[in-house]
């Protein structure tokens, strides 16, 4: 056959497709499983790591954090709108992404400047227990940093109202100066910091330059320097999901009943 | 509405502008950057090409390629997921796309073609329009949102080479070291161009 | 090596490092020599990946050089890196789930690093299978000796460390370097990369252009 003929093009072009389609669609499938696995791993661990169970520099095996997580976290759904526990969606297979694309579990977030437009009807809470006893409770927060969205998680004491940790997994901050959010001396700094004052507004806050300690300043966090822009967007997006808009009404019933 | 597409679009342009902040189309940024004439030929192209290539490929995605987007097909579509083909549908509408404007070009706007036949082949491996169309998929963009989005990516794209080319040309005349000519200069020279764009990314829209 | 490798062979997979050094010399690829080399992880993991996808391109296009119609052989060729890249791709998110987020869309981009291209184009079409091949790996080398240079000089200079490990203790962390955060940002992997084709330049003059 030649070469150069149209015929020979086409049956060429559509086998070289053929095997070209079988090759990346097997990679794509045989692979699949681990790249879910993965992606629950990873917030598996970035949960046990903002607990504080589990060590920034201890190495644990894929199996380790899979059990460390089923014996010390229970999660729940909390409905921003109420602020009572949701109990008419399984929890186990919530995800907050995917739910902004339906319209029943997302709501036109009010306006805010977190850099949210649309989000989900629903969050998750994570309990952390320690002794049987609920001991934190971690809410994962989002929001507009100087380039990118923040995504990160909140640790709050039982009385949801003190700082227990809080970590930012994934960004696109400038590396060394917004990316500082990262570095878990700063993220040491919330420690003990006070969401709450006493009329029940969000005062948390990171200010530009330094913050006295956990007692004399009970809302400021340290700014991260050269990096002012992501520091009001920490800022906002704590703000944000603290707010009643967010998580708000849930704490607020919560602590009015005292009990989680 | 007008002030979000307005920031959308400076901000594509200028503050997370192709060239200067993410390095794409460098290949060719630094081969034709020779002479303004050029520089204006590419740049225009490019923001043709680009512009078109992220619609189209922002259509592929959303009704063929994303998870349950071929619903609207049959029902019985709605949970397969065809995401990891997007490099391949990007890639192959892209170089399609080249070709037609090409051919359309050459039959209907002969004096257009003439200006930037010789550019519209190496557009199709110009990073900057891959990575625009990856950008668009990445960031989740709606319809209306990747349409401005690109014709910022290329405007800003188009006004940093043809900056890049004017301070080119002057350069001839002057004298610099044998190691850094050409090439090494031009580097420097983005870089410094580079650093002048920064002063973008503190704007917050 | 050299038992199995000519001296052919030798010459084509070193010379791409050095005398004809693909980033330096052709100005092919450096689109994301700049953009991932923030980080010294990154930078050998985008290295390693363009590595293989270029050398097994070069293999399966020269395989096949004698049955691609002319006509079509761009597109015959993008499609055969698109479909390699995406199988990187798929592996990296597998295996390497936090670098592969980190390089985001520069993974898909080496499909349209001109190295990959280039040397299909200009070399794999008109040369046996193991040539090809090595020609390909080659040029992947001068590519990730590049990127690892850039990644090194830039982590240290730009957050003191090498590979995450805390080389100079920063200021932030309480020790004595001031991170020179400009070598984290674009304009800082330009003067770097200029820097570095100066001193080659300067190394080897044949390669000084006369403008």
């Amino acid at each position: 056959m030649q070469r150069e003929g149209s015929l020979y093009t086409v049956i060429f072009t559509t086998v070289l497709c053929g095997i070209c389609s079988i090759l990346v669609a097997s990679a794509a499938v045989g692979l699949k499983e681990r790249q879910q696995i993965n992606q629950i791993l990873d917030r598996q661990h970035k949960i046990l790591l903002v607990s504080g169970l589990v060590s920034p520099s201890e190495k644990l095996s894929r199996e380790g954090i899979q059990n460390k997580f089923k014996e010390n976290i229970e999660m729940r759904l909390v409905s921003f709108e109420t602020g009572e526990y949701a109990t008419n969606i399984p929890v186990e297979t919530f995800d907050p992404k995917r739910a902004l694309k339906d319209p029943n579990l997302s709501m036109k977030a009010p306006p805010n400047s977190a850099g949210l437009i649309d989000i989900p009807k629903y969050g998750l809470v994570y309990f952390v227990k320690r002794q049987g006893q609920i001991d934190e409770v971690i809410l994962p927060i989002q929001g507009r940093g100087l380039w990118s969205m923040l995504y990160g998680y909140l640790a709050l004491d039982k009385d949801l109202n003190t700082v227990r940790g809080i970590i930012f997994y994934e960004h696109g901050e400038t590396p060394g100066l917004g990316g500082e959010i990262e570095n878990p001396k700063w993220c040491q700094l919330w420690v003990g910091r006070k969401v709450y004052n006493s009329a029940g507004e969000v005062q948390l806050a990171v200010i530009k330059g330094q913050a006295g300690s956990a007692d004399s300043d009970p809302h400021h966090v340290d700014g991260l320097s050269g990096a002012t822009m992501t520091s009001r967007g920490v800022t906002n997006l704590v703000q944000f999901w603290l707010s009643d808009s967010a998580y708000g009404k849930y704490i607020k019933n919560k602590k009015q009943q005292g009990s989680i | 509405m007008f002030e979000h597409y307005a920031g959308l679009f400076i901000k594509s342009a200028f503050i997370e502008n192709m060239a200067l902040a993410f390095f794409l189309g460098m290949c060719s940024f630094m081969a034709v950057s020779r002479k303004v004439e050029t520089a204006i030929g590419l740049g225009t192209a490019v923001i043709f090409v680009l512009t078109l290539a992220v619609v189209i490929s922002n259509l592929i995605f959303n009704f063929l390629l994303r998870e349950g987007a071929m619903a609207w097909i049959h029902p019985s579509l709605a949970n397969v997921d065809l995401g990891f083909l997007s490099f391949l549908a990007y890639i192959g509408s892209i170089a399609a796309l080249v070709q037609l404007v090409e051919m359309f070009l050459d039959r209907f706007v002969p004096t257009l073609y003439s200006a930037l036949g010789i550019f519209l082949p190496l557009i199709a491996v110009n990073c900057a329009i891959l990575g625009a169309a990856l950008f668009m998929e990445q960031r989740d963009y709606a319809f209306s949102d990747a349409f401005v989005f690109a014709i910022g990516s290329g405007i800003g794209w188009a006004l940093a080479i043809i900056g890049m080319a004017s301070i080119r040309e002057k350069l001839r005349y002057s004298n610099v070291p044998p190691g850094l000519r050409g090439l090494g200069l031009a580097f420097i020279l983005t870089g410094l161009m580079a650093l002048g764009f920064l002063a973008f990314s503190g704007i917050q829209l | 090596m050299s038992a199995i490798l000519g001296k052919k062979e030798r010459a084509i997979l070193i010379d791409p490092l050095f005398n004809n050094n693909p980033i330096a010399l052709q100005v092919l690829g450096i689109c994301s020599a700049l953009a991932v080399t923030t980080k010294l992880d990154k930078a050998i993991v985008m290295a390693i990946s363009l590595t293989l996808v270029t050398g097994f391109s070069s293999l399966s296009i020269s395989l096949i050089r004698n049955l691609i119609p002319t006509n079509v052989r761009i597109i015959i060729q993008l499609t055969i890196i698109a479909s390699l890249v995406i199988i990187a791709d798929q592996i990296l998110k597998a295996f390497v789930p936090t670098i592969s987020k980190q390089l985001s869309v520069f993974v898909g981009l080496i499909i349209t690093n001109c190295i990959v291209m280039g040397r299909a184009e200009a070399f794999a079409m008109q040369n046996p299978p193991l040539e090809s091949f090595l020609d390909g790996i080659g040029n992947g080398l001068g590519y990730s000796m590049i990127l690892i240079i850039l990644g090194v000089f830039r982590e240290l200079l730009g957050s003191g460390k090498i590979l995450g490990y805390t080389l100079f203790r920063t200021v932030n962390e309480g020790g004595w370097y001031y991170p020179n955060g400009m070598f984290l940002m674009a304009p800082g992997a330009l003067f770097t990369i200029a820097i570095l084709i100066w001193l080659l330049r300067t190394w080897k003059p044949e390669q000084q252009e006369k403008e």
